[in-house]
């Protein structure tokens, strides 16, 4: 700490003291992922918290622009890679709303039940990494057992358990394997178990409450103007839920409640995700029981690549799926901004086509960009420890900040 | 044989053969100690733990240690050498040295010294010295943070702990450690003292930085404090330091809380096994705790803590004493006639 005077007028003299700067990431243990943030300290205070962007930059849009639409699909794994199906969803739903095509119903629900799995996912990933910045170490364990046995269903479902690629234009992938349905409908039986479990280590402890109760308070009309979606958005008391306000694929079919937080602080976004929680299991169960055998992929050869066996006895049926995978299909001209309820979030895609096979320019509204720039408004004469609570709090990932 | 040891080399001969048989046992437990945590953790996290290093996992511990002792030492550019390296030494140096007058047994203690409560007080109130030496000589901001943290969490945390003794010292009527034990022959001093018992191990997790108030090193937010910057050895005595603090501070609520070497109620079946069994039983218990709460608490934020230090623990520590005091005085139950 430096003082210099930049002032001197008879017995007064002023001086600028300079705070105490810390440089937090990008390798910090409570980063989440490659957060650079430049803090100015006045001892243990903020004075201003300077986030950083671009560490990990892929070209992301850009590279999407130089693809035809279905191998654009896995770079929405990439983004947020903790949700990886539920942004694979806005992108499907953008070129299916270009082509004016719609998914079959079974697709819709298993579309409906694997964002679902991953808002738990994300959900879980979050709430016990936030303990774990807050210094609770075993919920994150505790957790991550969890979060296994969701991994397992991505990869029966799709081949992979984190980037997926499972949805596609026109429906999913591959239908689900035998027996999965039932295996999730008995995960679905013992995970509320477990949310208890967790939150009797989180929700009533008197340190976690003290360390996140009233700490970093956003107000409804603040999360409003600085563009806060998701359970975020409404831990500050604004029921805004694009399942519920303007729902897609299945879900005005299924009954489920939006929770409301009141405080807008620390302590109400982690409960908004423990309710969000137990409200997805509600909505996976739905599914289960709404799903009826079907086709996953509209029957379209144009849209929806053809099965192996039937490739081999038509010659119809070889040539669409060589021009599938090779030229891809040509999306109309026109553009969309679709958008869904990520676990984050309004996730949203700004999809412009061309008429060719490839998109003219595809825009991604990452949800954790406008949470990461309230960090400065909320951190602000927070402590340090603070400011790492209110990290937690806001789940960001940096692959969909950056992309 | 008796005439060598009454001659001052044999007094050193005796003296050293004395340290190591408390030193080396202490190390032992604290290697294991860390093995513990890691074994008690994981059962709390559904994890296994060591288990590849021999059997069970138990060598572990002396895999890490070779770990340690083979790695590079990095000193930071900007650091201050001598001091760089005294903070580790002195961490480690003074938590060995307080296991001087522990009493393992009526008698048994290296030094029966009339004042060692006192002399573990300053003991256990210099320690501090090593972590601000080394956030200060790392010349670096997180360790600086950390050593900053660490001054004021030990400072605030020693004034009630003091109180808590005081109590203590006044149910006993001697500063001497042995005494200590021998007036809870009738009853352990953590029935009649339950609070101050609740508050002196409170206080001796925040003295010795561990979860909830594992502040100084705060994982999540300076990295690892006042040690991130060391490497190797000088790393590796911070971290012998840290566990040896933790035996040290579970003897000592051992012996004034729990009764020391005594056999709970002291009878028949319970008095076949020695003394010093018992202590060590008492001390993995209390260890036990110290475990227990870092798998089950987050971490206190700095003010807070300071606020638990000063508004919450002494005046509370200070009205028990009052309330103890007067106790004595007014039942007439004071240890010597005054």
């Amino acid at each position: 700490m430096s003082a210099t005077v930049i002032a001197e007028s008879g017995a007064t003299k002023t001086l600028q003291v300079d705070t105490h700067a810390i440089n937090f990431g990008p390798q910090h243990p409570a980063a989440h992922g490659v957060l650079r943030l430049i803090l100015e300290m006045d001892g243990e205070v903020v004075e201003r918290a300077d986030p950083h962007i671009g560490l990990l930059h892929r070209g992301t849009e850009k590279l999407i622009e130089y693809k035809s639409y279905i191998q654009a699909v896995p770079y929405f794994d990439r983004l947020d890679y903790v949700s990886p199906m539920a942004q694979e969803h806005a992108f499907v739903l953008a070129i299916e709303k270009l082509l004016s095509i719609e998914a079959p119903e079974r697709a819709k629900w298993i579309r409906t039940l694997f964002s679902e799995i991953t808002r738990v996912l994300n959900h879980l990933l979050n709430v016990t990494t936030y303990a774990l910045d807050v210094g609770a170490i075993t919920p994150s364990l505790w957790g991550f057992e969890e979060r296994e046995k969701l991994m397992a269903f991505y990869e029966a479902a799709s081949g992979a358990r984190m980037h997926s690629n499972y949805f596609r234009p026109g429906g999913v992938a591959k239908d689900l394997p035998a027996g999965l349905e039932a295996q999730i409908g008995e995960w679905a039986e013992t995970f509320p178990a477990f949310v208890d479990d967790l939150e009797t280590l989180l929700t009533g402890n008197r340190i976690w409450k003290q360390r996140t109760v009233d700490i970093g308070i956003f107000s409804a009309e603040q999360a409003l103007a600085w563009g806060f979606t998701g359970p975020c958005l409404r831990a500050s008391g604004v029921p805004w839920d694009l399942r519920r306000a303007q729902p897609y694929e299945m879900y005005n079919h299924v009954k489920f409640d939006v929770a409301i937080g009141r405080n807008g602080d620390c302590y109400d976004r982690y409960l908004m995700r423990i309710a969000e929680m137990r409200e997805s299991v509600k909505i996976i169960k739905q599914c289960l029981a709404a799903m009826k055998p079907g086709p996953v992929k509209v029957l379209d050869r144009k849209f929806s690549p053809p099965s192996r066996s039937e490739m081999k006895r038509s010659m119809e049926a070889l040539i669409h799926h060589f021009k599938l995978y090779t030229e891809g299909f040509h999306v109309p001209a026109g553009a969309t901004y679709t958008a869904v309820e990520s676990p984050k979030g309004e996730f949203g895609v700004y999809l412009v086509a061309d008429g060719t096979n490839r998109p003219y320019r595809c825009k991604i509204r990452a949800t954790g960009f406008a949470h990461l720039q309230a960090i400065e408004a909320m951190a602000k004469r927070h402590m340090l420890a603070d400011a790492v609570a209110i990290i937690g709090s806001l789940d960001i990932v940096f692959g969909e900040i950056d992309r | 044989m008796d005439a060598f040891l009454n001659t001052s080399f044999g007094i050193t001969i005796l003296t050293f053969i004395e340290a190591l048989a408390i030193i080396v046992p202490v190390l032992i437990l604290m290697a294991y100690v860390t093995y513990a945590e890691r074994k008690v953790l994981a059962a709390m996290q559904l994890r296994k733990g060591p288990n590849i290093v021999g059997p069970f996992g138990l060598f572990q511990p002396f895999a890490d240690a070779i770990k340690m002792m083979f790695k590079e030492t990095v000193v930071p550019s900007g650091a201050n050498k001598v001091l760089f390296f005294l903070g580790p030494m002195l961490t480690f140096g003074l938590a060995v040295l307080a296991w001087a007058v522990i009493p393992v047994n009526d008698g048994w203690a290296i030094a029966k010294i009339n004042v060692g409560v006192l002399y573990l007080f300053a003991i256990s109130s210099l320690g501090v010295y090593g972590v601000i030496i080394a956030g200060w000589a790392s010349n670096s901001k997180y360790a600086f943070l950390g050593a900053l943290r660490s001054a004021a969490q030990m400072v605030s945390y020693e004034v009630s702990m003091g109180f808590v003794m005081v109590t203590v010292l006044l149910c006993v009527g001697s500063l001497n450690l042995n005494d200590v034990v021998l007036a809870q022959q009738h009853i352990w001093f953590c029935i009649p003292l339950f609070p101050m018992f609740v508050i002196f191990f409170i206080s001796t997790l925040a003295e010795t930085n561990r979860s909830p108030f594992d502040l100084p090193e705060g994982e999540s937010e300076i990295v690892a404090g006042f040690f991130v910057e060391y490497s190797a050895m000088a790393f590796a005595l911070f971290f012998l330091g840290e566990y040896t603090n933790m035996i040290l501070m579970s003897a000592m609520t051992s012996i004034l809380f729990l009764g020391g070497w005594l056999a709970p109620f002291g009878i028949e079946p319970f008095t076949w096994i020695p003394g010093p069994i018992w202590l060590i039983l008492k001390i993995v218990l209390v260890l036990f705790f110290f475990l227990w709460t870092r798998a089950t608490f987050p971490r206190y934020r700095y003010d807070q803590l300071m606020r638990l230090g000063w508004k919450v623990f002494l005046p509370l520590s200070l009205l028990w004493l009052v309330l103890t005091a007067g106790a004595l005085m007014l039942f007439g139950w004071l240890p010597h006639a005054v």
